[in-house]
């Protein structure tokens, strides 16, 4: 029921329209909620209404997170180091 | 495609996997309720409870709109396309939720109501321009999502003077629902769930942002992080709460910052206070009623409001007997604890409304989990058997 989905905007419209693209499926959806949209952005689509908007660089952020190695694991890295040297 | 393809590498969620089995300590139990169908969803699609340690367990919250919808609103919606004659418009989800009398909208429609699946509710208004000698009334469930959808059709509906347009408004609130799960003394007595941590809703929270949240995990000490629907966004969220636990921090966090802010969006919150107010109480399957848990159109719109306009109603039919949907939405219960899962209730042929949406727990757990209950039930038999010889 709340299943929403990144679309890039290609073109806006007026009142507060915009066509977006969705892995190359275009639809018309509105942007009143997220009224600053512009051409390239990426936004949330639900029901037909942008919801909200991406911010690429906390994406990004997000995506270094996942990437992160555990605390656990952090502290047991120096000893393996020390493991080899041995 | 951008922002979902990298979210869902199998390689990253092995990695992260590996990270949550080194940071859970043995002998603590990790209890997080997922509020949200679309993170159940997400859990038994892509088979992330089988990449946790047995000791983190993923409880299902009543965060699935459609099946927290009572039996009383479905028959309402039913009652004005089959007695009154309207046009009923509604979100495809809706339709197969069973109602009273056998009934449930897609039935009703066989009967010979007009009852029409909409994407939109904008659809619904526009519906009702094309047909003016037609009353048309979009039937709004959800939560924060949808709803400031159905407040920008109702100021539309008033600025356009569209007078054969209403809304049966049963749009219901996420805060309300987590304060109640964790304070309602009927909980306590069903003997409630010890629960550590919550995942908090995606793209709910786009719309309310993170500050609502700060207030039930400061009151009741539980962890909160916002994450997002795919399953590197959940396994991430996963290890934040099991951080959390581990630290004895009790923080609202938010892993789906891409999106979420903590103040959420703000022309979203201000069409919804401009056309809706709290109703004072609302009937929830499974919860029961809960006060101040859901919205209501405000008097300067009580011309679009189907309630007003046909003079509705409101009355609790209860559950199938053997139906454990409402102990199922309270985390009370698992979906294979229920007689009818399964056997009689099916995603096909729905008794209870878990079964209905793709996010309720149990039509989750019958089309990803069911098999791999039955092979661990099934070598638990094994393991007895031996035992035995």
């Amino acid at each position: 029921m709340c299943l929403a989905l990144p679309a890039r905007v290609v073109e806006l419209l007026p009142n507060l329209r915009a066509v977006v693209d969705l892995g190359g499926v275009r639809k018309e959806v509105s942007i009143d909620l997220v009224d600053d949209a512009q051409v390239e952005d990426y936004v949330i689509i639900h029901v037909g209404y942008a919801i909200g908007k991406i911010d690429p660089d906390e994406a990004q952020r997000t995506l270094a997170l996942f990437a992160e190695l555990s605390e656990a694991q952090n502290t047991l890295q120096p000893l393996q180091h020390l493991g080899e040297v041995l | 495609m951008k922002y979902i393809t990298e979210f869902r590498d199998g390689q990253q969620a092995r990695h992260i996997a590996a990270n949550i089995a080194a940071e859970v300590r043995p002998g603590t139990a990790y209890n997080f309720m997922e509020f949200c169908g679309g993170h159940t969803h997400a859990i038994s699609r892509y088979g992330i409870a089988d990449m946790l340690p047995p000791n983190v367990r993923m409880i299902h919250g009543p965060g699935c709109p459609v099946c927290v919808l009572p039996i009383g609103r479905v028959d309402l919606a039913i009652s004005l396309a089959l007695d009154r004659g309207v046009i009923l418009c509604t979100y495809g989800d809706t339709m197969r939720v069973p109602a009273s009398d056998g009934l449930s909208l897609i039935k009703a429609k066989a009967r010979g109501a007009d009852i029409r699946m909409v994407y939109s509710a904008s659809d619904a208004l526009k519906l009702a321009e094309q047909h003016p000698e037609r009353e048309v009334v979009f039937f709004a469930i959800g939560f924060e999502t949808t709803t400031p959808p159905t407040a920008l059709v109702l100021r539309d509906a008033k600025a356009r003077g569209v007078a054969n347009f209403s809304v049966l408004c049963c749009h219901v609130l996420t805060p309300a629902a987590i304060t109640h799960i964790l304070a309602s003394a009927e909980a306590r007595q069903i003997g409630s769930i010890p629960i550590d941590g919550f995942i908090g809703p995606a793209h709910v929270s786009i719309v309310i942002g993170s500050q609502p949240y700060v207030h039930f995990a400061q009151t009741y000490r539980k962890p909160v992080v916002i994450t997002g629907f795919e399953p590197l966004d959940v396994m991430q969220g996963i290890l934040m709460l099991v951080r959390q636990v581990n630290s004895g921090r009790a923080e609202v966090e938010n892993e789906f910052s891409r999106v979420v802010t903590a103040t959420g969006n703000q022309a979203a919150q201000k069409i919804m206070a401009e056309v809706f107010e709290l109703r004072e109480s609302f009937e929830w399957r499974g919860l029961g009623q809960v006060p101040t848990s859901a919205l209501k159109i405000r008097p300067e719109f009580a011309a679009w409001d189907a309630e007003r306009k046909f003079d509705l109603h409101y009355a609790s039919v209860p559950d199938h007997k053997q139906c454990e949907c409402g102990a199922i939405l309270r985390g009370v219960k698992r979906p294979a604890d229920c007689k009818l899962f399964g056997t009689v209730c099916t995603p096909e042929s729905p008794m209870g409304s878990c079964m209905v949406s793709n996010e309720g727990a149990c039509a989750a757990h019958y089309s990803y989990g069911r098999f791999r209950a039955v092979a661990e039930s099934d070598s638990a038999q094994v393991a007895t058997q031996k035992i035995a010889k």
